[in-house]
């Protein structure tokens, strides 16, 4: 992706556009300043890169748009710590570095002809919707395609204007829910597992992807092998605190595997497989 | 080897690293302090030690506690003041290195280092620069310190795995043989003479050398992940401090963390030493900490070692048996020790 082997040299980019989509999550997007390389910037939909901000530092998020749209990449930036807080300072025209594609990716191959259902909660929605928007731009090749988000209140959930949209396709069910009652909703209320628990989808034929909070993945995942998913029929993403992104920093290992380089998407039945050390 | 053996005779060995200074950074153990060794650039009023392991290994010397990764440039657009641009350029430096007198373990480090920096789908270029341009003269050693227990990890007293040369201690000096065409290279400075009658000398001081194997690790792999979830780690680990000093000592420690400094209209991303012992090193931006306690982070040191690396890399373990860990824990934490109760559980 640039023009040396170091892989950790980032290409310098700009950000062409900030979308504030809840108090706390702002979307950037960015174009690589060398044409040529935006052209040859190959990523698959699950994939990550280290957004640089230079005197301060990177951190890593998914490129939540799809490999399908190349316009720009895609960021959607939690303020947290220390580097997230200038990136949400950022303004159209300011210079990024982005270093990437990093980390393995959804195996949508494996998935052509399934029934999707994703799951998702608050930021956990950015990975989802690269595959989620990937698929839809395929549409063919997958069967029915489910989408479960929620958080925890309204002006939390992500991606407001795609929410629309998808609800009003009729080759894709979306459904939305938040924590708890406000006067200015009128769907549905609840935690993500729980409403995963009613609508109780039949695994026959489904994956499911989840991808959200520790603690929403944790019971998500409970509430998947109460309805009698198999744990390969069940994916999701892992998050570590990461530096190099390239397997060597050494931080992000849960046993033997990097989340940077082995992750960060993983079937329940590879999660199982590692140390309990989440 | 390559060529029949030389002879180096101790007084010529300040020569030699001074003429192999005028093509090669040289770097050797030299006496820091009364209580200390560090392989520093050799310069005349140096004063060699060559008689005892270093107090640190060469590590530094490919992978320095500070370097850096590349600078940055900020730059206004001279048509509108609002914008800017930003220059990186990468910094990557290497230049011709002997590392002269280092040991078996450290060279195995070397060999460890290189699993994971410098092959795979991702290495590290800085490090494999400063790899490729470097030659590794090593001195076998004849007498094994009471904390050395490399044979415990397949290494040994006279192991040439990543060297150039060796050097087999003899009467008056060292028998010296290249292991590499690079290592040859140096054998043809002066310094070097023929050393047939010194053979036979060099032969049965390598035979000599015997360090009992005084660990059996070969099923500690699975007994570590065995242990996993269990209060073995509390225990062994009661009385650690998480002062980090075994990482910072070690060979094979190679964990960094990346950081930027902005010095005026631009600045550095170094990159620095981290430790696994270090709350910080994995705690997150949410707060969420999966190692949160020393018993984790000293399960991951010794996991890490003696379970994940071998397990990725074909057996060889993380650890050279050089025993600097022991020597410098300020609560006495022998990692033998560790391994020897852990073998209980098998």
């Amino acid at each position: 992706m640039s023009n040396s082997d170091n892989p950790f040299l980032p290409v310098m980019a700009t950000v062409t556009k900030v979308i504030d989509e809840t108090p706390t999550i702002k979307s950037f997007q960015v174009i690589l300043n060398d044409q040529g390389q935006m052209k040859s910037f190959h990523f698959q939909p699950g994939q990550v890169a280290q957004m640089s901000i230079f005197g301060v530092g990177e951190s890593t998020f998914v490129i939540n748009s799809p490999p399908t749209r190349m316009d720009y990449l895609q960021f959607s930036v939690m303020r947290a710590g220390e580097v997230t807080d200038r990136i949400h300072q950022l303004k159209e025209g300011d210079p990024v570095g982005v270093r990437g594609p990093l980390g393995n990716w959804f195996p949508y191959e494996e998935m052509r002809g399934k029934d999707i259902y994703f799951i998702g909660g608050g930021i956990g929605m950015a990975p989802l919707r690269t595959l989620l928007l990937f698929m839809l731009d395929k549409r063919k090749d997958y069967g029915d395609i489910t989408l479960l988000y929620g958080a925890r209140s309204p002006e939390d959930l992500c991606y407001k204007e795609e929410l629309n949209e998808w609800e009003a396709r009729d080759d894709m069910e979306l459904i939305l829910t938040v924590d708890r009652e406000f006067p200015t909703w009128d769907k549905r209320v609840g935690l993500v597992p729980n409403v995963l628990k009613e609508l109780a989808p039949a695994p026959k034929g489904k994956i499911a992807i989840t991808c959200g909070p520790p603690i929403m993945i944790r019971f998500t995942l409970e509430a998947l092998a109460e309805l009698g998913y198999q744990d390969e029929q069940v994916i999701t993403t892992l998050e570590r605190r990461m530096k190099c992104g390239i397997g060597l920093c050494g931080r992000c290992n849960i046993g033997t595997k990097y989340v940077c380089t082995d992750g960060p998407v993983f079937t329940l039945t590879q999660l199982k497989q590692l140390p309990p050390e989440l | 080897m390559s060529t029949a053996g030389r002879f180096l005779a101790t007084d010529k060995i300040p020569d030699l690293l001074k003429r192999l200074g005028t093509q090669y950074h040289v770097y050797a153990p030299v006496q820091a302090s009364d209580t200390t060794v560090l392989f520093q650039e050799f310069n005349e009023e140096a004063q060699l030690a060559l008689e005892r392991e270093a107090t640190l290994s060469p590590k530094e010397v490919f992978f320095p506690q500070t370097e850096r990764l590349l600078t940055y440039t900020y730059q206004k657009d001279a048509e509108d003041p609002k914008k800017s641009s930003i220059q990186i350029e990468e910094t990557l430096e290497a230049s011709p290195t002997v590392i002269f007198g280092t040991r078996p373990c450290d060279v195995r480090g070397l060999a460890i280092f290189d699993m994971v920096f410098n092959q795979g789908q991702w290495v590290d270029p800085y490090y494999r620069a400063r790899r490729e341009a470097t030659t590794i003269v090593t001195i076998l050693c004849t007498e094994p310190e009471n904390t050395c227990f490399c044979t415990s990890v397949d290494g040994g007293p006279a192991d040439t795995q990543g060297s150039d040369v060796l050097l087999t201690p003899v009467t008056g000096g060292y028998f010296a043989e290249a292991v590499t065409e690079k290592g040859d290279g140096i054998l043809q400075d002066d310094a070097f003479v023929p050393g047939d009658d010194k053979a036979q000398e060099a032969r049965e001081a390598r035979d000599k050398v015997a360090l009992e194997r005084e660990l059996d690790l070969a099923r500690t792999p699975q007994t570590i992940l065995k242990l996993f979830s269990t209060d073995f780690w509390e225990q062994v680990t009661a009385k650690c401090i998480s002062c980090g000093a075994c990482t910072y000592v070690c060979p094979t420690c190679y964990c960094f963390n990346i950081t930027d400094e902005d010095a005026g209209l631009g600045g550095e991303r170094i990159r620095t030493w981290d430790s696994c012992m270090f709350y910080h090193y994995t705690l997150e931006a949410s707060g969420h900490n999966p190692r949160p306690t020393k018993a984790e982070r000293y399960r991951n040191r010794v996991g890490h070692k003696f379970s994940y690396h071998p397990s990725t890399y074909e057996g060889t373990f993380g650890c050279t048996g050089c025993g600097r860990c022991i020597k410098v824990c300020p609560v006495s934490l022998d990692i033998r020790q560790i391994l020897r109760e852990a073998q209980v559980h098998e």
